[in-house]
């Protein structure tokens, strides 16, 4: 199934890219002249790019076989390596665009309104357009190498956008931590891209994943361990997922797009994309469960603990990317779940943030939830769509996460055997601490009496803002339905993964999963009723806690594992380095060059300017001259 | 009796000479030894010509003593530019050019 | 070739008055303090060689090491001795530490071994001899000077040729190195040194000559100053200031010598 030729309009699609990044190369080039009008280019140019992918979509959709490869350039030709720049259009990557490009059109609304008060407005929409095309790049790219060069522009731009900022030392230095994480996945990603070329001899979608079965099954698995690392760094996964919740210190509308509902599911991309990878490397698959499994249940205990708002949804993002990998881990069953929920949470995810976002607005910049409580009567436009929003994530019965997340729950129990009823096990009862954390942040946030600063008078947000809400609240409350029951995801991704397969039997019938994750939903929203909604909620968070809330609080001590880990033994053995640097190297190189300087200042001495010293000089060397020859002729 | 003893009587002067260079301070005996190395050589080219029955030898004999001549000018008027500026022809002297 | 000749008593006999001469010459000029002296001895050696050429049938070489080394460059040595270092006797301190020592121990190491290299070189060696090409006693063959001359006009013209122009080269150069260069103007001309002395000097003509004023035909009498006094300066040195008959002062009432002469001394007094 090689891609066909483009045409027509598809023969075009490079404009999804080429748009944002001509706006990105505008705004930061024209300097303050484009102050006035920056805003609206940045808009202009990801509105007509969703406008474009809406079209492309239509008429890939009319297109047999629903792939098409666009050549573009020749990128890089030298010896084996063959490298050219191309597009591939297919009904994933036009997946990830629309939703690159509807989401950010709608966050770059909102920023319009939570930014008109910064100086550097045009810098900021000048960076989200250049994410927005990095992004496009990353999906719609055909290649491995293609895929690394928009992986590593949206890693900058995410560099760019938390450390916005930068006059902020926290913003500084969470986007140098997240920067520094994601280098260790890119690694893994790089590696994994020399491995294919080493061992295939191409980076091409169409090559390497076409010829899987030619490769020894330890290389497979380790690719697909390789792309792991790149996923988990990219993703916010396990082991690497301690920068996402820092990445807060940007703006909130670069939370939304970048942290929520796109880059950081570029893990899950990457994933999806290698599906035959995967699929011939059980082990490398499993991991991806395993580690899914595992970042769903750290996500939902850090969500539970935080107090600043942005955090908890972060934590919140971390947990559900873990959902989508437990979907793509469990192999062709969970393809589609796992896309299907990346999308909704794009909405819903996005959503929140907005409302976050237009919370702290009104609040002052305020993000302790402390420090809030009972603004529903205040934000009555923001209460709605963060509720619905809210409702959406947590799964309430017919709502968006509600459809994913409980397709994700039934895959993961027709795994079968006791792996599948532990995976399954994990992701309910993630799905109860969700509950708990999101109802426990929407009782403090909107509930209960105003615990608000002295000075604070809340407000709703302007037209621009809610606007975005209110749409991408349509979305979080309708996409579910649309995408599994009314127009399966699974039909339109099934050129990309095969065409969906009914389970025969499964495990667990449905309806029981429905039911049963409905309960536990609705458990943990009652849980954070008892033990928050009922209560006075002191405005600073108490000090005397339990084991378990302390190491919540720290993100079970992710952090300091890093540190303990990586990056004190990093400093001995960057000290150990530097010492021997700095007495070994240099000491050589000192000591050659000083040894040099006094041996020549010594030896100069030989230079008395004396004649005759010199002439002694010659005749020593003919006696030497006259005693070799005697020797040689002797001899 | 043999050619030989001319040989070594050359080698013989060539050294006094070499070492009057080396111990000598005063620049116009130094020169003279110099000459006396040179003259140790033309015996020996003389000598060596008889040995081999060629003339050859004493046609570079003839050129040493000219260029011998041609050195002896100019190293002379060396030596008195150098004693005009530092009234003295000591070669130790003459040491500026040094580390 | 023939199986060489034969060195006869001679020439050995010559060799050993002559050989160590050289030697002594060489080991004099070395060791003789005053560069005067060194000359000296360096033209004995030079001589005792230009026998040895004549010996070893090399009568032209011999007579130019005598004619030209001996007599035109060896002059040249002590014209510039005479200039320079005449009285610039060597001391004997040695200033530069161990320079005696290690010249001395390598100028024997340095002779040990190319006077063995040349003892195992040379040993058994044939002597062709000259007689072939340039005639000995009874040769047929051209004599000496005509051997060297075609020798030198035919292979070793070139070098001749380029030997001509280092000897010119030599010439200028050593005229450009001994010429004093003066600054235009800086020398006087005759005018202005014949006014300088008529402003300084309190005498400018020349001193008087023997017997202008004279009165005595005797060289002990004293010089007439143009006032009649006795100059001093004419007493000879080592001969005492007799008294001798002399012609009584003439009487010139028309004036004296001075006047006739326009000289100041005696138109002032």
């Amino acid at each position: 199934m090689d891609p066909v030729p483009a045409t027509g309009l598809l023969a075009v699609s490079w404009l999804l890219i080429a748009l944002p990044l001509a706006g990105a190369a505008v705004l930061l080039l024209g300097g303050r002249r484009t102050d006035r009008w920056g805003h609206l280019l940045g808009i202009a140019t990801v509105t007509a790019s969703f406008v474009l992918a809406v079209l492309c979509t239509v008429e890939l959709a009319g297109t047999s076989g629903r792939s098409v490869g666009v050549d573009l350039f020749t990128f890089i030709s030298t010896g084996r390596l063959d490298v050219s720049a191309g597009l591939l259009v297919d009904p994933l990557s036009m997946t990830f665009a629309l939703l690159i490009t509807g989401v950010g059109a709608l966050i770059h609304v909102y920023s319009v309104g939570y930014m008109a008060h910064d100086p550097a407005r045009r810098r900021f929409f000048a960076y989200l357009n250049l994410f927005v095309a990095a992004m496009l790049l990353l999906v719609l790219g055909n290649s491995f190498v293609a895929l690394y060069v928009g992986w590593e522009g949206v890693g900058l731009a995410s560099y760019l956008l938390i450390a916005f900022w930068y006059t902020r030392p926290a913003a500084a230095t969470a986007a140098k931590k997240a920067f520094i994480m994601n280098r260790v996945g890119d690694v893994g990603l790089a590696l994994a891209i020399f491995l294919m070329f080493t061992q295939l001899g191409t980076t091409s979608y169409a090559g390497v994943l076409g010829s899987v079965g030619l490769l020894a099954g330890g290389t497979v698995t380790a690719i697909g361990l390789l792309l792991l690392l790149g996923a988990c760094g990219k993703s916010g996964q396990f082991p690497l997922q301690a920068w996402l919740p820092d990445a807060m210190e940007g703006p909130t509308p670069v939370s939304a797009l970048i942290h929520a509902a796109t880059m950081v599911t570029a893990g899950v991309y990457l994933i999806a994309r290698s599906a035959p990878i995967f699929d011939a490397a059980p082990v490398a698959q499993t991991v991806v469960v395993v580690i899914g499994a595992i970042t769903i249940m750290i996500g939902a205990i850090a969500g539970c603990a935080y107090d600043d708002i942005k955090k908890v949804l972060a934590w919140s993002t971390v947990s559900q990317i873990g959902y989508m990998f437990l979907a793509v881990g469990l192999g062709p069953i969970g393809y589609a779940a796992g896309i299907a929920h990346l999308l909704t949470h794009g909405f819903f995810k996005a959503g929140l943030f907005l409302g976050a976002g237009s919370v702290m607005h009104g609040m002052g910049d305020q993000t302790d939830m402390r420090r809030f409580g009972g603004l529903a009567t205040k934000m009555k436009t923001t209460f709605v769509t963060f509720g619905l929003g809210y409702l959406a994530l947590i799964g309430f019965p017919f709502l968006s996460g509600y459809w994913t997340k409980d397709a994700i729950i039934e895959a993961a129990f027709d795994r079968g055997g006791v792996s599948g009823y532990l995976l399954g096990g994990v992701a309910v009862l993630g799905a109860g601490l969700t509950a708990f954390y999101m109802t426990r942040l929407m009782l403090l946030t909107f509930f209960g009496k105003p615990r608000w600063e002295d000075g604070v008078h809340p407000h709703e947000s302007p037209a621009v803002m809610t606007l975005p809400m209110v749409v991408l609240a349509v979305g979080s409350v309708a996409a579910g339905f649309v995408l599994v029951q009314l127009a399966p995801l699974a039909d339109w991704l099934a050129p990309v993964f095969g065409e969906p397969e009914e389970a025969a039997a499964p495990a667990i019938p449905p309806l029981v999963v429905s039911v049963l994750v409905t309960v536990v939903v609705a458990l943990g929203a009652l849980t954070a009723w008892v033990f928050v909604g009922r209560r006075e909620v002191p405005t600073t968070a108490p000090a005397r806690v339990s084991l378990p809330v302390r190491a919540a609080r720290n993100a079970l001590y992710a952090d300091r594992v890093n540190e303990a880990v990586f990056m004190r033994p990093g400093m001995w053995l960057t000290r150990a380095l530097l010492w021997v640097d700095d007495r070994g190297v240099d000491g050589v190189v000192n000591g050659i060059g000083t040894g040099l300087g006094g041996s020549s200042s010594r030896l100069g001495r030989a230079q008395t300017g004396f004649v005759r010293s010199y002439a002694l000089g010659m005749l020593g060397g003919a006696v030497l001259v006259a005693g070799a020859l005697l020797a040689v002729t002797a001899g | 009796m043999t050619l030989t003893n001319y040989l070594v009587l050359a080698a013989i002067l060539f050294t006094i000479g070499a070492v009057g260079v080396l111990v000598r301070r005063n620049a116009i005996v130094v020169f003279m030894c110099i000459e006396l190395m040179l003259n140790s050589v033309n015996l020996t080219l003389v000598t060596f010509a008889r040995a081999n029955g060629s003339v050859d030898g004493q046609v570079i004999a003839f050129f040493v003593m000219v260029v011998a001549a041609a050195e002896v000018v100019i190293g002379l008027a060396i030596i008195m530019s150098i004693y005009r500026t530092r009234r003295s022809a000591s070669v130790d002297d003459a040491n500026l050019l040094k580390y | 070739m023939g199986a060489g000749i034969e060195i006869g008593t001679a020439e050995t006999v010559v060799f050993w008055i002559l050989g160590p001469i050289a030697l002594a010459g060489a080991l004099g000029m070395v060791f003789a303090r005053n560069a005067v002296h060194s000359a000296l001895f360096l033209v004995n050696t030079m001589l005792a060689l230009g026998v040895f050429y004549v010996v070893q049938e090399a009568p032209f070489l011999g007579a130019v090491q005598i004619i030209v080394y001996t007599g035109a460059i060896m002059i040249l040595f002590l014209f510039v001795l005479m200039l320079v270092g005449r009285d610039s006797s060597d001391s004997v301190v040695e200033t530069l530490r161990g320079q005696r020592v290690a010249a001395t121990v390598l100028g024997v190491g340095f002779a040990g071994l190319v006077g063995a290299g040349i003892a195992r070189a040379t040993e058994g060696m044939t002597v062709v001899g000259l007689e072939g090409v340039q005639g000995g006693a009874g040769g047929a063959a051209d004599g000496n000077i005509e051997a060297i001359a075609r020798l030198l006009f035919t292979r070793y013209l070139l070098a001749f040729e380029v030997t001509s122009a280092l000897l010119i080269t030599a010439a200028v150069g050593a005229m450009v190195l001994a010429h004093i260069e003066r600054e235009p103007g800086s020398r006087l001309t005759q005018k202005e040194r014949s006014r300088a002395r008529f402003l300084t000097a309190d005498h400018p003509q020349t001193l008087p000559g023997p017997g202008v004023y004279a009165r005595a035909n005797s060289i002990a009498a004293p010089g007439r100053l143009p006032d009649g006094s006795p100059s001093e300066a004419s007493y000879a040195t080592g001969v005492e200031p007799q008294v001798v008959d002399e012609l009584p002062a003439a009487d010139h009432t028309g004036g004296g010598p001075d006047a006739a002469l326009g000289t100041t001394r005696g138109a002032s007094s």
